[in-house]
């Protein structure tokens, strides 16, 4: 018997303008808690996706057992005994537990010259294996019916069903009730007593503290290593994921806030389930750092601001001026801006040119005779804000989608400049991008700030949101819970404390 | 890595239609004299115009990622609405028998804003009510078949005046007027397309319709415009089609949509949106017309053009998609 259940050397993959992952390994040894471990964007997703077959690796080799295997599809990674616990991936909401527990292996029986699906050895196997994993609800229930944290258990009774022998949990427990992830550590520890092999990506250093055996750390798309569990502290894994001091990384602000410029008053949105009587203000020259948990309804206060989601109530002044904001336009002709968190989802627009991108904003500004363009003023401001950025293209046609990340975000930044704001409202400002871009992301909101623009930044990077902000307000599960004024007040506990205020 | 052969590949992906159609034509003209003759290739002209004008409608929603069932009985309604307007007075069978026929300029005025108006309410119910426009323009396509069939009480029209059927039989420049229009079409499109706020709107509308709500495009007023814009360019094309063939029927146009669909996906108009220009229409419909005459000469049984144009479409949008998707 090979001494690891499960080994990947040497795995490279690239997207179009970035090297997601170079020379990366991971071995994980049977019946044992493998944590991965990095900062967003490090590989450790994309890196699972190639162990269970969704990317293709471009160069690399999978040993399972010792014996070099191939994996091209989801679907031989579940013949080889690879199993992936990941809320977006598979479920099917709107059919029940037992159909997403066999999709793609009903069981079957003959009806005369015909088979059909054996519903009812469907439904009581489906009962066994979610017994298995001390979950006890009806194998019939919708599967959309479920909490998040039963859906998730719906994944590991499949993973568990399919006599998994590796099982990767990508972030599980982001998104669990501290009940859930009891439950959840509970499965995990018996699996473990199986002989399992299990990676657990995380962030939560408590939680790796407690369940992990090896750790192995991943730094933007390298490996750099691996330790036992107890070998390492807390402080010694930030330090190895960060790769470097962490003083400095935020650069020096160089200006203090101002008079009030923008009052939100008692914003309450049309959906009970999100935000509730919030209210904050923002200061001339300030970066205001909005914090919480994920699911604290942040994005969602903000771009209720903006005119992106209905409210009940509520008031917005802009310098002393109340205004109506219906539609993202109402916001932009009050001087804000919004740059959103699922850049990819609202953001940027894939298939048009960068031009296009930065441009899409400013055309109620470069208009000839009401309704033609002035393409030379437009192309200026978008030559000028490649330069002034330093966006990293060989031109402004080049198309959005063939850019890193950072430099999307960058062409979204310039998108709001063009229209020139007073106001710029920044939603996970630096997700998903690499730390040198995140640098020069952090500078150029400085600068913002410094010009006298206001920003609002949404974070659930804690060390960003301290590092960066003049001031803090804290939310939690739709409700403002505090404000942070003082820097020296400006620590992680203070911030959690305010957080998780239910 | 055998960089020729890649190269290739590459041509193929991006020109294989064309390079078909060229090796088609030259084929055919070798053998069929008359094929390339200036009075076949006139008449191949004439045939793009009008569906060159419904293809540039068309276009505009495709951009946006919708599509447009409803130009096909948009045409008819055109047609036939042209038709009442522009009929002599000594006809026997006038629909209007004692109105005087209207000066061509207004009647083609009257039949742009009536389709415009219909497109409109299209655009309504995909922009605020979030109808699907498949759906939506499906219904009215329904809806405009039937005013149509109450109209004209199904009866078909004919007995032009002939200011009306000459903007089909006269020239300027010893080129048909129907394909002047194309052609001014054609630049106006291309003009709003690429020179106006609208045009940029709608590309980014096609590209990712929450960013574009975010960015501050006025989503909803654009989509209207869109689908009132296309209707009225329907209007203008049955105005030609009756000219014409000096005369209509509600079956004017029938199927015209799907021609134009597929005219515009031939030539890279992408359906899941945001990708098209102008050249892409022409080019499509060039295609299908060229495609379509070349069989007719080449003694091909009239059924199975049907088949090659449904395979053309096919090899095209499969190339065309590849351009795209080849990444992962």
């Amino acid at each position: 018997m090979a001494e690891f259940k499960l080994e990947m050397k040497g795995v490279c993959k690239s997207f179009p303008g970035v090297k997601a992952l170079d020379n990366v390994q991971l071995a994980l040894r049977p019946g044992t808690v493998h944590a991965l471990m990095g900062e967003n964007g490090a590989g450790k997703s994309t890196l699972m996706k190639c162990l269970f077959g969704i990317y293709k690796m471009d160069a690399g080799e999978i040993y399972l057992d010792g014996q070099k295997v191939t994996i091209s599809n989801p679907d031989e990674a579940m013949k080889y005994g690879i199993a992936m616990v990941h809320q977006e991936l598979q479920p099917i909401p709107a059919r029940s537990v037992a159909e997403n527990l066999y999709e793609g292996r009903f069981p079957l029986k003959s009806f005369g010259p015909i088979k059909v699906v054996d519903h009812k050895k469907m439904y009581e196997d489906t009962a066994y294996w979610l017994k298995e994993v001390k979950m006890d609800f009806d194998p019939k229930a919708m599967l959309g019916d479920l909490s998040i944290g039963q859906m998730q258990s719906v994944e590991i009774a499949k993973a568990v069903s399919h006599q998994a022998k590796v099982v990767i949990f990508d972030e599980p427990t982001s998104s669990l009730s501290d009940n859930e992830v009891e439950a959840l550590f509970r499965i995990m520890n018996d699996l473990r007593d199986k002989g399992v092999a299990m990676v657990y990506i995380s962030h939560k250093m408590d939680e790796i503290k407690r369940i992990a055996d090896d750790i192995t750390i991943m730094r933007d798309g390298t490996y750099v290593g691996t330790w036992s569990a107890d070998e390492l502290s807390t402080d010694d894994i930030i330090a190895k994921m960060v790769g470097r001091t962490l003083t400095n990384v935020y650069p020096e602000r160089k200006n203090k806030p101002g008079e009030v410029v923008m009052e939100v008053k008692h914003m309450t949105s049309i959906s009970d389930k999100s935000f509730q009587d919030v209210s904050f203000n923002l200061r001339k020259g300030e970066i205001l750092g909005f914090g919480g948990l994920v699911g604290a309804q942040r994005t969602e206060v903000l771009e209720g601001v903006f005119g992106i989601r209905a409210l009940k109530s509520g008031e917005v002044y802009v310098k002393g001026k109340k205004v109506t904001i219906k539609h993202p336009a109402d916001a932009m002709k009050a001087g804000i801006g919004l740059i959103t968190e699922d850049r990819r989802g609202n953001g940027i627009f894939g298939c048009l040119s960068i031009k296009d991108n930065v441009g899409v904003s400013t055309y109620n500004k470069y208009l000839k005779g009401g309704f033609v363009l002035d393409h030379k003023s437009i192309g200026n401001v978008v030559d000028e804000s490649i330069k002034k950025l330093r966006i990293k293209t060989p031109n402004m046609k080049e198309h959005i989608a063939n850019l890193s990340g950072g430099n999307q975000q960058k062409v979204i930044i310039a998108r709001w400049l063009a229209n020139d704001p007073d106001i710029l409202i920044m939603d996970e400002p630096t997700r998903g991008i690499d730390v040198g871009a995140k640098h020069e992301i952090y500078e150029i909101m400085n600068d913002l700030a410094a010009q006298g623009k206001s920003i609002i930044m949404v974070s659930s990077e804690m060390a960003e949101l301290l590092g960066m902000s003049d001031r803090v307000y804290v939310m939690c599960d739709g409700k403002m819970r505090g404000e942070i004024k003082d820097k020296e007040d400006m620590t992680q506990a203070k911030v959690m404390s305010y957080a998780t205020q239910f | 890595m055998d960089k020729k052969k890649l190269s290739f590949k590459d041509i193929m992906i991006n020109y294989g239609v064309i390079i078909i159609v060229v090796l088609l034509v030259i084929y055919t003209g070798i053998t069929s004299k008359n094929f390339l003759s200036v009075n076949n290739l006139t008449n191949i002209l004439m045939n793009m115009s009008s569906r060159l004008v419904i293809a540039l409608g068309i276009a505009g929603c495709i951009i946006t990622a919708g599509c447009d069932l409803s130009a096909g009985r948009m045409i008819g309604l055109g047609g036939c609405i042209a038709g009442t307007l522009l009929q002599k007075m000594d006809y026997s069978q006038k629909f209007f028998p004692n109105m005087k026929p209207m000066n061509i300029f207004l009647a083609l005025l009257i039949v742009m804003l009536v389709c415009a108006l219909f497109g409109a309410v299209t655009g309504f119910f995909i922009a605020y009510l979030n109808v699907p426009p498949f759906i939506s323009t499906m219904a009215m396509m329904e809806i405009v078949y039937g005013i149509n069939m109450i109209y004209t009480n199904a009866t078909p029209l004919g007995g032009y005046v002939s200011s009306y059927t000459g903007i089909a039989s006269g020239r300027f420049l010893g080129i048909s007027y129907l394909i002047w229009i194309a052609l001014l079409v054609a630049v106006i499109t291309w003009f709003i397309f690429n020179m106006t706020r609208h045009g940029k709107y709608m590309y980014a509308i096609g590209g990712n319709p929450q960013a574009a709500e975010v960015a501050g495009v006025p989503v909803k007023k654009t989509l209207i415009i869109i689908y009132a814009k296309a209707a009225a360019m329907y209007g203008l094309a049955g105005f030609m089609l009756g000219a014409k063939a000096g005369g209509a029927s509600v079956q004017l146009g029938y199927g015209y949509e799907m021609e134009a669909i597929a005219a515009c996906t031939i030539g890279g108009v992408s359906v899941s949106g945001g990708r098209g220009k102008v050249s892409s229409a022409i080019i499509g419909v060039a295609v299908f017309e060229i495609l379509k005459a070349a069989l007719q000469f080449l003694g091909v049984n009239s059924n199975a053009q049907w088949i090659a144009l449904g395979i053309i479409i096919f090899v095209a949008i499969s190339l065309d998609i590849r351009k795209y998707v080849a990444r992962k």
